[in-house]
């Protein structure tokens, strides 16, 4: 399912690029990169979702500001894919002209909000995550990967902290605060099974020195989950043993609606220029 | 903090005789007219403070509201910059009100209050945003219509009696004026695109250019506000005249677009160096300012869902905070 596919519009391995031993490895990269892009992506529209609806004005301001980084470093992540590529794709075609089964965001990213809670769960985990991710790769052989990782790191450390502080707030807030997020968090719990399996694309990546070997992330990851969900009163859930791969191009039903929406446009208007 | 301020400002006054009232009237008025600025902790009489908090509080509720149309593309934004744009622009009204609000509390009243006010539906707001946003072209039209007439209107507030909301202004003023182009910017992308995008620009401003017109409020005849509110230095020009100065100013504008303003009447003068518009439809504005425009209940709800719904959030971290008091308290 992983390997190389040249779908319409598709997967990267479509463009010229595809032939050499070079050529295999930049698709490898080229994908790995996606894999990094649209979980950004994916998670900063989930947050779009919420501007103008939250709870109080300040976290209007906080989601939205969350929102536009991610973007942010999802055009950053998409623009060097393309260029890895070498296919001519830029971000608005990655971005708008790739179907779901060519996105290759993880699975927890593309839940529906939901609750304020359950958004700050999602949010939580996933910031603790990028969190690792992104200081790793500080140090990548790709020296543009490295660079757009240092810049999302200090976003990202922003990100954690109001994501971790609600989190907080929820768990040791009310009785019904707690019980909303104790819930969330165990129905969001088994999508962070996929945060941390590596498959031969992230071992690839880690024997070429891109990325880190995912493995070895996982501790520290669990380590400051345990932490916060220690001072918020929330019960960590066992871990459960379905394997999701989001980053696989293997999705739920949700995130085609998402990209539905967010598509629309540049489907309905093909070519043109906004 | 600023309401215990007021209470003794308001025992001190009612101690003070006509003859004492009419001294500090006399010296507010000198203030004012020596274009110094009043601040919360100045004596003001009454009307005026009130007449500030109606004014700013229906700011706040307009920026706040106005997240909503704008917002509606947010998910749908043809590109990823012009969606970076849009919820930074989204974000700078979110901001825009929380200082207004900062700003009317310095009058005596709390975000609280006033934000009750407006999901009651006692409070007003800006009528333009009771309008839909059918297509992308309405982002752009908002952007050049809607913030192009707010800059026209706020401009002149940086100059206000009142310190915190003429500061408040200053900020706001240098933010609309980055919305207000990227609005043409985008208007000029679809003026210069496919024959669609073309007719989806003309339509927005078809839709957008009279009640972008009706938001300067009524003819000068028709305003009860106006004579005081200048006198007073909170307005300093009158709604016909920014009318005007607008119409002046977006004509030339949407010729350079190549787009058609929907007014057959709309003639430039050479005498008056002006142009002269047609009638405007104040059947229409009345309705939508009565709450029966397209959008009123939409927006209304949309603000009271919000509300409602992060009731229990707000609960939760209310009910945190307590229990770290506690906590530190027992601690010490």
């Amino acid at each position: 399912m992983q390997s190389e596919r040249a779908g319409s519009g598709g997967s990267p391995g479509s463009g010229s690029a595809g032939g050499s031993a070079d050529g295999r490895d930049a698709i490898e990269r080229c994908r790995y990169i996606l894999r990094l892009a649209d979980t950004s992506l994916v998670l900063g529209q989930r947050l779009g979702e919420w501007v103008g609806h939250a709870p109080a004005l300040e976290e209007d301001l906080g989601l939205a500001n969350i929102s536009l980084d991610l973007i942010g470093q999802a055009r950053l992540l998409l623009t060097h894919a393309g260029e890895v590529e070498g296919a001519g794709r830029d971000e608005d075609q990655l971005a708008f002209l790739r179907d779901g089964s060519d996105y290759c965001n993880l699975t927890l990213a593309e839940q529906p909000n939901g609750d304020f809670g359950r958004t700050i769960v999602r949010q939580f985990l996933i910031d603790a995550w990028q969190l690792e991710i992104y200081e790793w790769l500080q140090q990548s052989k790709d020296t543009r990967l490295a660079e757009v990782a240092a810049k999302a790191l200090k976003e990202t450390r922003y990100h954690l902290r109001y994501s971790a502080e609600w989190l907080i707030r929820l768990g040791d807030g009310t009785e019904e605060s707690q019980r909303r997020v104790q819930q969330a968090l165990d129905e969001l719990w088994p999508f962070t099974q996929e945060l941390f399996v590596a498959d031969a694309l992230d071992e690839d990546m880690a024997a070429s020195g891109i990325a880190s070997p995912l493995a070895q992330l996982q501790p520290r990851w669990s380590a400051r989950i345990d932490e916060v969900l220690r001072e918020a009163t929330l019960q960590r859930p066992a871990d459960t043993d379905y394997p999701w791969h989001g980053k696989r191009g293997q999705h739920g039903e949700h995130l085609g609606y998402l990209l539905a929406e967010m598509q629309h446009m540049q489907r309905a208007y093909p070519g043109a220029k906004w | 903090m600023y309401t215990q301020g007021l209470d003794s400002l308001g025992k001190e006054a009612l101690h003070n005789s006509k003859a004492d009232t009419a001294t500090l009237e006399a010296r507010f008025q000198a203030t004012v007219d020596a274009d110094e600025k009043i601040e919360p902790k100045d004596w003001m009489p009454d009307a005026y403070r009130q007449t500030l908090i109606r004014q700013i509080s229906q700011h706040a509720h307009s920026e706040i509201v106005g997240m909503l149309p704008e917002g509606n593309w947010i998910t749908r934004a043809p590109s990823l910059k012009r969606k970076a744009v849009l919820i930074a622009k989204v974000q700078d009204e979110g901001g825009h009100g929380m200082y207004l609000y900062s700003a009317a509390e310095t009058l005596g009243v709390s975000r609280d209050q006033l934000q009750q006010q407006l999901l009651s539906g006692a409070a007003k707001y800006s009528s333009i945003f009771n309008y839909p946003t059918p297509t992308w072209a309405d982002v752009g039209a908002i952007g050049w219509l809607v913030d192009g007439a707010a800059i026209m209107n706020q401009i002149p507030i940086c100059r206000c009696s009142f310190g915190p909301y003429a500061r408040a202004m200053v900020r706001v003023c240098r933010e609309e004026s980055f919305h207000q182009r990227q609005g043409f910017e985008i208007m000029m992308m679809l003026a210069q695109g496919t024959p669609e995008q073309q007719r989806m620009a003309q339509d927005a401003l078809n839709r957008w250019w009279w009640p972008s017109l009706m938001m300067f409020g009524p003819s000068d005849g028709q305003s009860r506000h106006t004579a005081q509110s200048m006198k007073w230095k909170i307005k300093r020009f009158t709604n016909d005249e920014l009318r005007q100065k607008f119409v002046d100013t977006t004509v030339p504008q949407a010729e350079y677009l190549g787009l058609k303003m929907p007014d057959p009447d709309l003639k430039w003068d050479p005498q008056s160096g002006h142009y002269n518009f047609g009638v405007i439809d104040w059947s229409e504005f009345q309705a939508v300012l009565k709450g029966n425009g397209p959008c009123n209940r939409e927006r209304l709800e949309a603000r009271r869902k919000a509300h409602d719904d992060g009731a229990w959030v707000r609960e939760a971290a209310m009910a945190h905070a307590e229990k770290q008091r506690a906590r530190q308290t027992q601690a010490a």
